[in-house]
């Protein structure tokens, strides 16, 4: 598996990210925000948590319109992998690879910490590691993290098995527990939670490996 | 030419800051005060030729988020 990480300024999940990538396996580039190219032969980019750009104007907004994430549109588009974590979930809906938005959390509040994820559906190559029904700790970081979508869209994506993961006890207010979403692909998915700060024992919880573990099986052998 | 965008939340979107202004203003003792929706102002400096057909591309291409949020221009 070759993976590349995008690093914005102000972006600060990005080593997190490499090491998670590189703990299954990979081989990972870091990649500046101003390339306008991914390097030759990625099969999967990762979007990393942070702050892209002081988050102004809108999380996410001003990173989509950076040179790198045409790229990064170009390869979604062409049947690439996507992953994108937390402010990365934001850049891909700014992007339009992913729909809906993320609005600010319903009690207003920033929050950190370990929450519980129902993995809606095992059909996926990100989620291929887990069984439908499984809840896992993985942690969460943020203030904007409550997805927001019209009631069709929320509707197409229940109906198209495109929920990766739900909040057991949903911490922001989005809509349909939503903490994770599929393309229609199943390329790419974007959630709030860090399954890469959950990939370790030194993190106090190794949830998130399988993840990056079934990523890694399914894109050698690819 | 200057035009100013304003951008708001659609309605239906819930605004969760618009409401704790609006408990805060309860608690300040406004108790008129039924609902409070809070937005964006964005004032742009232009050069001549510039359309208001460009800024509403400038609205749908970065300054909103339509799928959340609703715009309008006002050109001066």
């Amino acid at each position: 598996m070759r993976a590349a990480v995008v690093v914005f300024p102000g972006s600060n999940c990005d080593r997190d990210l490499a090491v998670a990538f590189r703990q299954a396996g990979a081989d990972v580039t870091m990649v500046w925000h101003k390339d306008d190219a991914l390097p030759e032969g990625i099969d999967i980019v990762g979007i990393p948590g942070g702050f892209s750009y002081g988050d102004y104007l809108r999380c996410g907004a001003i990173a989509a319109q950076s040179p790198i994430c045409k790229s990064v549109s170009a390869h979604a588009e062409r049947g690439g992998y996507v992953l994108g974590i937390c402010n990365g979930f934001q850049v891909l809906t700014e992007t339009g690879l992913l729909p809906g938005a993320l609005l600010r959390n319903a009690g207003l509040k920033y929050i950190c910490k370990t929450v519980g994820l129902k993995v809606e559906t095992s059909q996926s190559d990100f989620t291929a590691g887990y069984n439908a029904g499984d809840v896992i700790n993985i942690p969460i970081a943020h203030h904007d993290g409550n997805y927001f979508a019209d009631a069709e869209t929320i509707a197409q994506l229940q109906g198209e098995d495109r929920i990766a993961f739900t909040y057991t006890d949903n911490p922001n207010g989005a809509l349909a527990d939503v903490a994770g979403i599929l393309s229609p692909n199943r390329r790419v998915l974007g959630m709030m939670p860090h399954p890469e700060r959950a990939a370790d024992v030194g993190h106090g919880g190794t949830d998130g490996t399988a993840l990056f573990r079934a990523l890694a099986g399914a894109l050698t052998t690819a | 030419m200057k035009a100013r965008v304003h951008v708001m939340l659609k309605n239906g979107v819930l605004d969760p800051q618009g409401e704790a202004v609006r408990h805060a203003l309860g608690a300040l003792g406004f108790e008129g005060v039924k609902g409070v929706r809070q937005g964006k102002v964005i004032e742009l400096d232009l050069a001549d030729g510039t359309t208001e057909a460009d800024v509403t591309r400038m609205c749908e291409k970065l300054l909103a988020n339509t799928v959340i949020e609703s715009y309008s221009v006002e050109v001066a």
